[in-house]
């Protein structure tokens, strides 16, 4: 049957029909759904994990038991797993083993525009990349095969633009593989170096293998049409070509970028009078061009930087291209905002106001560092608001110390905070941790995670209790506050900069956006006491605006949620409510 | 036939995916090939949000770039002339005329551009302006003002009307149907 479907829900068919039985993943734009679509199948045990090195190890654990094992991931999340992945490489699997990689070119919804091809060849694990969403379904199961005849974990990399576009689909059944018998292996499986020594040359070998059956095998595909111009190219740049020439050149579409078929590609070359590589970041597969002899178009013509369309590509190779119309007034940018409600922001505001240095996380409430707040210093990876928190204060000493604190979600805290945590309590720095806890893992769309008690299909699970945890790691001073409530978080941070010992301060309230959230009626501007002073706006709630001169609040998207009215001096805001909720 | 290239535009939030969807699934019905590509993740906390949706009969690019959209919906006027250049010559804009103020406007590091319609219409556009967040509220609900903008989108596409009604009945929760049909023909007729 035909389909629209989105890539990443036609990876998860694929996962389906190859008989895949197991997906550990932790959540990450533009990877997520493909976890959240596979968890829709009875026959896939699902879950969420810590973070992403748990998930592909708890994959690996799986795969090593005989059933067909997935993990997903966002590119940077690679980074996190490319520890078990490099010496996966080595052991190689039982039952296959796939992994999905999301790159973002563009940054959509990212920290970094990394290009995963990296930690292909430099993990030496073969990668498939996928055009669209029927590649995607159809490149699962290639995977699976891959990894099963060749003993290696499988890569297969997205991008934004083939995770979260639909495009038509058919559908197969499900083919469920005999589970394969675990069978004690100690020099395949333990990766101590006398056994590593003897594992690396069958590495190095199943590499060669792979570029040997990449040359014929169908993921790579010419398609001859003119030969003045020849284009090797992968992923949704492919279509972007596709769309640009049609038939007036040939082009190379690479399905498998590692290893790369050295023969194929030279063939091709031999064929068409110029040679041109189009590809998204880094110039991989040119440079392996290059490295083969070859004279070619790339990186001369293209950027390294940021997503490609088709007008992109046609200015490159010299066609013009459409302007479409314009007004002459500038359009004030629609930057995303923390929604209204958001508890994020009532603390944000009270770091601002004590003048606090933020080292800053991942998550909605990276958005605390845009205007009009601007509260937050810096924002790296996972994790690394705590991590970083330490080093500040030992440099700093009393100058940090005193105002300067990490501001981490609850879902980054168990990905990887707790193990920062653990250093300041260990190497004893004065430093101040904010969790912020929503209760949900927020910017990748309401995942569960270890500290909500739900699990991906939002059954009951277990729960972290975060106080506990906190004192059971060294930290003494651990306090709960409501982020609504500006006086008592004010106090809470003043006293805990103040203290001569490492704190931790949960700030607790569930994210506005959550269906079980009960929101008090919508606020009004009582327009006799407004004096226009503009306090609230301080705030940057998408709600509040000045109207003639006054705040008014759009009922729309107000949830009631009382932060401006503290920050206002004549008491201008009344509920629209008879009484709370 | 050559690839039609309708854009969605608003406010993340407005609900442009819901119509992406219903679209797609009218467009493979209608027999065509097609592409509908999408923004999850960061840009959807209050950004501006745009969405492709292609068809044709063989699509490549999920994109539409600038100067290749046949018509452009916008859910929100500043997002209406914020992706003016993607319309291609002879394209239309159907935009619901409702303001939402972005933060830059709030704090009042810039100026919300005043009479927007007028200004596209000067420039030779074909625009439909409707208000659609009234006749959304007068079918029932405001958030339907994506079934009003697909109401009157529906008017240029040869497709009968019941297949459009049947999309609608298949892309909404069962309990809003009957809310979502009623917005479909304020937008079709208004």
């Amino acid at each position: 049957m035909k389909e629209l479907m989105l890539g990443n829900k036609a990876f998860a068919r694929g996962l389906y029909e190859a008989g895949c039985c197991f997906a550990s993943s932790y959540p990450g734009t533009p990877s997520t759904e493909i976890t959240e679509e596979a968890v829709k199948f009875d026959e896939i045990y699902c879950e969420w994990a810590p973070n992403e090195k748990v998930a592909l190890e708890a994959a690996f654990g799986a795969s090593l038991a005989g059933r067909r094992a997935f993990c997903a991931m966002k590119h940077v999340g690679l980074n996190v797993a490319a520890d078990p992945l490099y010496t996966m490489s080595y052991t190689g699997v039982n039952a296959g083993l796939v992994i999905a990689v999301a790159d973002d070119p563009g940054m959509h919804s990212s920290q970094n525009e990394q290009d995963s091809r990296h930690h292909a060849i430099a993990s030496k694990v073969p990668m498939l990349e996928p055009s669209d969403a029927a590649e995607a379904l159809a490149f699962v199961k290639i995977a699976y095969e891959i990894s099963e005849t060749f003993d290696t974990p499988v890569l297969i990399r997205m991008c934004t633009r083939v995770s979260h576009c639909q495009s038509v689909v058919e559908t197969g059944e499900r083919v469920l593989p005999p589970q394969k018998p675990y069978e004690k292996n100690i020099a395949k499986y333990v990766m101590m170096p006398g056994m590593a020594k003897r594992r690396h040359p069958l590495v190095e070998k199943r590499t060669l293998d792979l570029a040997e059956w990449a040359e014929t095998a169908p993921v790579n595909r010419v398609e001859m049409g003119g030969t003045d111009l020849g284009i090797i190219t992968s992923s949704t740049s492919y279509e972007y070509v596709k769309e640009v020439f049609g038939d007036s050149v040939s082009v190379l579409k690479i399905g498998m970028s590692n290893p790369l078929p050295d023969k194929l590609i030279l063939d091709f070359a031999s064929k068409v009078k110029e040679l041109a590589v189009v590809e998204e970041m880094d110039p991989i597969f040119e440079q392996h061009c290059k490295a083969l002899g070859l004279k070619v178009h790339g990186k001369d013509l293209l950027p390294m930087e940021d997503e490609y369309s088709q007008n992109l590509i046609a200015k490159a190779f010299g066609k013009t291209v459409a302007a479409g119309p314009a007004i002459e007034d500038a359009i004030p940018a629609r930057p995303p905002v923390m929604c209204a409600g958001c508890p994020h922001r009532g603390l944000y505001y009270v770091l601002k106001k004590n003048r606090c240095t933020v080292l800053g996380d991942i998550g909605c409430y990276t958005l605390g560092a845009t205007a009009p707040l601007q509260a937050a210093d810096t924002t790296l990876c996972m994790g690394a608001s705590i991590s970083s928190v330490h080093g500040y204060n030992k440099i700093m000493g009393e100058a940090g110390e005193q105002h300067t604190v990490a501001v981490i979600g609850d879902s980054t805290f168990v990905h990887s905070g707790m193990t920062g945590l653990a250093n300041i309590a260990y190497n004893m720095s004065n430093s101040t941790v904010i969790i912020l806890d929503n209760s949900i893992t927020g910017m990748t769309g309401h995942q569960q995670n270890p500290t909500t008690g739900y699990n991906i299909k939002g059954d009951p699970a277990g729960k972290i209790d975060l106080e506990a945890l906190c004192h059971a790691m060294g930290i003494n001073r651990v306090r709960v506050v409501d982020p609504y409530d500006l006086d008592q978080c004010d106090k809470a941070i003043k006293e805990e900069l103040a203290a001569n010992e490492p704190s931790v301060i949960i700030s607790r309230r569930p994210c506005a956006l959550l269906k079980y959230v009960k929101h008090k009626p919508p606020l009004r501007v009582n327009t006799d006491k407004c004096i226009g002073c503009k306090s609230c706006m301080r705030i940057g709630c998408p709600a509040i605006s000045i109207k003639g001169g006054k705040a008014h609040i759009d009922a729309t998207l107000c949830v009631g949620c009382g932060v401006c009215s503290q920050l206002c001096p004549v008491k201008a805001f009344e509920s629209t409510g008879d009484k709370e909720a | 036939m050559e690839t039609k290239n309708i854009m969605i535009v608003g406010v993340g939030g407005q609900g442009t995916l819901l119509a992406s969807k219903l679209l797609g699934q009218l467009l493979l019905s209608a027999g065509y090939d097609v592409k509908v590509a999408e923004v999850h993740g960061m840009s959807q906390r209050g950004g501006s949000v745009i969405t492709y949706v292609r068809y044709g009969d063989k699509v490549y690019s999920p994109l539409i770039d600038q100067g290749e959209a046949d018509y452009i919906i916008s859910f929100e006027l500043l997002e209406a002339a914020r992706w003016m250049p993607y319309l291609k010559e002879g394209g239309r804009i159907i935009t619901n005329t409702q303001q939402m103020d972005p933060m830059p406007v709030i704090t009042g590091a810039a100026e919300y551009p005043e009479d927007i319609v007028s200004k596209i219409q000067a420039k030779g556009v074909p625009i439909d302006a409707i208000d659609g967040l009234a006749l959304a509220s007068e079918a029932g609900s405001a958030r339907a003002v994506n079934i009003v903008l697909m109401g009157r989108l529906s008017r240029y596409f040869d497709i009968p009307e019941e297949q459009w009604l049947d999309a609608v009945r298949k892309s909404v929760p069962p309990k809003f149907v009957e809310v979502n049909l009623k917005a479909f023909e304020l937008g079709r007729n208004c």
